[in-house]
């Protein structure tokens, strides 16, 4: 199993490093289009072949994988800080402030988002650059995505607040800070790490749909979202190359989850 | 007994093994009423089942008598139908002149908020029907409209037995070829053979030839292609290139394609003043030179070339060659010529600085154009006029909206600056367009509801437009809308990019077919369409 979790890390530092050197590795920029080539298979000019329009698919994949997997943990973290805040606050103090926080977190997952992405929309300016789209995008993520994982820190809050070595803390005098630092906090680490890993390839995909609104990564800049939005496109005749983004996917969360402890996802 | 029920059994094996028409709606019918028809689902119902005084044929696209013998249309306004002898509706009773009155004053009548209504009611004053006696009847407007007669193609005869049963379509008597005989909400449309239809072939024979017609209720595009690979469906109207192509690879002769259709691709730049835009921005839009040298810098050939797969051509102008009277053949393609529009913008007081172009203030030439999010073709379009216009300097940021939120900036906030829209002109004659064209109409799109013309060259598009509309004389009202097609292309209040082919996917199986360029493409002549006898391949 430790072999196994050192070559997921190897691989993950792998693909992480190529998106962070896409600049260098790439062999054409992402928005270049080669129109003649438009739709080509993969060959020694063009690795994984071509796009619709002709733009290089492997160039693309580095850049996007530079973008998601630097963004989409961003956004995670984001929320998942957010969870923690709210969600181990409401489960410590109880009372009141519970109720007020937990009505608040009820609201966020009650709410029609669609509508008010649609009402962000509308008040964001229209010409906003790729990279301040990418920014606006995640940012959104990341503030709309923290009420499921905070219900869950409040539950494990709650039950870890009735364990005996709390019980026995607070008993000795224990202050309630230190006792959520040094008790509570590194017992809900591995619950939030778990919500954070669940939260990444979620926001990927999030990001995808919120290009239906106008607010996902804006063209030519290409995302796992946006290359995975265009796999809905794809003939069924199409090569599998196509399909590398996906793979890659599914390669990152593999990984992902080999090098989070077990423990800590089960958990 | 026991003779009759394998009698019966016998009878109903037979009638399951013949062969139904098969094609898809993309959605359930809203109505099987004829007169409140607004969508493509309800449009095609009408279309099969309906009788309507004149028909334009689609292929020809020329006006022919149907429920009508003769017609006769005067300068002042009116139009005299002498109806057909001996047409009956398909439970049997005979058309009348007051069928035709009762349907025609149900239309006109405000009330009914019948859609085919609307563009009889133009000018003003009321609209008057009568009957004549015998199997005549008039209409008479208020002030004449030109080519009016193509109005009568979206009329089905009914009559207040009929509407009156429409809730009910199994029993609704019709005039068309075809009747509904079961609607399953969600599942399909079941159409039979009218056993009263009035025409016959060439040698005698009762139409249509088709005994029943089975519409599959389906919106999935892919799973319809599949269907149709797979021998379930005949039919497939309105194809996209990619889906077309995929069929052409898979079944070659199924692979329709009309030539250039009516369906266009284009772009225009938001004018309108009261638009929230910097004014600098404005002072661009409303520049002839600029946005001409936009134009001179997208290539055109390219986007039909990569987005549609090579089943488009490069526009012309805003009427489409397939629109074969109006369409002004003197206009010459648009050149691509990236240099040619930096020499048209320097003459102006643009220039390059670095691979940015500046305008005489020194601001960088930057802006948006929005566009239906979901529309892939589209999209693909505005990826492609951002490297085309990246090198002349300009930046072009894609913004993709949902479609309300795209009609709300268009048409009520004006919060916009360039849009990139598809537009198919359903109707052939250009007082059907009047509605765009007039500087003062809602739908005018770089710049609705003026009060007066902004410009001197809409005045002009105004003065033409209403000219042609009131004149009689085919040739005439042509050279008044070919000036409006130069001055449109002149101008360029709209960038005209690409004319889309019209494809279709039509089962070798199926004789007589001839896709039309105008809806509905493949069955406009349904009742002569038939099934080849599988070894003989004879024709009918």
């Amino acid at each position: 199993m430790k072999s196994l979790r050192r070559t997921a890390l190897v691989l993950l530092a792998a693909i992480y490093l190529a998106g962070l050197s896409a600049a260098w590795l790439a062999p054409a920029g992402y928005a270049n289009q080669f129109r003649e080539s438009a739709g080509a298979p993969p060959s020694r000019a063009f690795l994984l072949g071509t796009d619709d329009l002709g733009r290089d698919s492997f160039s693309r994949l580095l850049y996007g994988s530079r973008l998601s997997l630097t963004l989409a943990p961003a956004a995670a973290l984001l929320a998942t800080l957010i969870a923690a805040l709210v969600g181990i606050t409401a489960g410590y103090a109880g009372g009141w402030i519970e109720i007020c926080l937990m009505r608040v977190t009820d609201l966020f997952l009650s709410i029609p988002w669609l509508f008010l992405l649609l009402i962000v929309r509308a008040f964001l300016p229209l010409n906003v650059r790729p990279l301040e789209s990418v920014a606006i995008t995640f940012c959104l993520l990341g503030l709309l995505g923290w009420a499921g994982p905070a219900r869950v820190l409040r539950s494990a809050t709650h039950e870890l607040k009735t364990e005996d070595y709390m019980v026995q803390a607070r008993a000795r005098g224990c202050r309630p800070l230190r006792l959520m630092l040094k008790h509570l906090l590194p017992n809900l680490e591995p619950i939030a790490a778990a919500q954070f890993w669940i939260s990444v390839p979620i926001f990927i995909l999030s990001e995808a749909n919120l290009g239906f609104l106008g607010l996902g990564v804006a063209e030519p800049l290409p995302s796992w979202g946006n290359l995975l939005g265009g796999l809905q496109s794809m003939d069924a005749q199409s090569g599998p190359w196509r399909l590398a983004p996906l793979a890659l996917l599914i390669v990152v969360m593999t990984c992902f989850h080999l090098v989070v402890p077990e423990e800590n996802l089960s958990k | 007994m026991r003779r009759v029920c394998i009698l019966l059994a016998l009878l109903a094996a037979a009638g399951a093994s013949a062969r139904e028409l098969r094609f898809c709606l993309r959605a359930d019918p809203k109505t099987f009423n004829p007169l409140e028809v607004s969508e493509e689902p309800d449009e095609i119902i009408r279309y099969l089942t309906g009788g309507v005084l004149i028909r334009m044929n689609r292929l020809t696209q020329q006006l022919e008598g149907e429920l009508a013998e003769s017609w006769k249309v005067s300068a002042t306004g009116r139009v005299d139908f002498k109806l057909r002898p001996g047409v009956r509706f398909s439970d049997g009773a005979p058309l009348t002149a007051d069928d035709v009155v009762f349907t025609l004053r149900t239309l006109l009548d405000p009330a009914s908020h019948s859609p085919a209504g609307d563009p009889f009611r133009v000018g003003k004053g009321t609209v008057t029907v009568s009957a004549l006696g015998g199997s005549k009847v008039a209409v008479v407007f208020p002030t004449p409209i030109a080519g009016v007669e193509r109005l009568f193609d979206q009329v089905v005869i009914s009559n207040a037995r009929a509407l009156e049963k429409s809730t009910r379509p199994a029993e609704m008597p019709v005039l068309g070829p075809y009747r509904v005989a079961e609607y399953r909400a969600g599942s399909y449309v079941l159409l039979g053979r009218n056993p009263f239809y009035w025409k016959k072939d060439g040698k005698g024979r009762q139409l249509p030839y088709i005994d029943a017609i089975r519409l599959p209720i389906q919106q999935n595009r892919d799973l319809e292609l599949l269907r149709f690979i797979g021998g379930d469906l005949d039919l497939i109207n309105k194809m996209d290139a990619d889906s077309f192509n995929r069929l052409a690879a898979k079944q070659p002769a199924a692979a329709r394609n009309a030539g250039r259709s009516l369906e266009s691709e284009q772009m225009w730049f938001n004018q309108v003043a009261r638009a929230p835009m910097a004014a600098y921005k404005k002072e661009w839009f409303t520049s002839r030179e600029f946005r001409r040298a936009v134009s001179l810098a997208i290539n055109r050939a390219d986007i039909a070339r990569v987005v549609f797969k090579g089943r488009a051509a490069p526009a012309l102008g805003p009427v489409s060659p397939a629109n074969k009277f109006w369409f002004n053949a003197a206009l010459k393609p648009e050149a691509y010529d990236p240099a040619a529009a930096l020499d048209a913008l320097a003459r102006i007081g643009f220039h390059l600085d670095g691979a940015a172009l500046r305008d005489r203030r020194g601001k960088a030439v930057e802006f948006s154009v929005i566009t239906n999010s979901g529309n892939k073709a589209r999209e693909r379009i505005a990826s492609m006029m951002q490297q085309d216009l990246a090198r002349i300097g300009i930046r072009l940021n894609v913004v993709t909206l949902d479609f309300a939120s795209l009609i709300e900036r268009m048409t009520r906030t004006f919060d916009y600056e360039s849009c990139l829209l598809g537009l198919v002109n359903v109707d052939l004659d250009p007082s059907a367009q009047m509605n765009i064209w007039l500087s003062s109409a809602a739908n005018h799109p770089w710049n609705p509801g003026q009060p007066t013309p902004e410009t001197a060259w809409e005045a002009e598009i105004d003065r033409l437009m209403r000219a042609q509309a009131r004149e009689a004389s085919p040739g005439r009202r042509k050279t008044a809308f070919d000036r409006v097609q130069e001055i449109v292309r002149d101008q360029a209040p709209v960038l005209y990019l690409v004319d889309k082919d019209s494809l279709s996917a039509i089962s070798e199986s199926l004789g007589n077919v001839s896709p039309a360029v105008l809806d509905p493409q493949t069955f406009w002549n349904i009742e002569r369409l038939y099934f080849r006898a599988p070894a003989s391949g004879s024709g009918r």
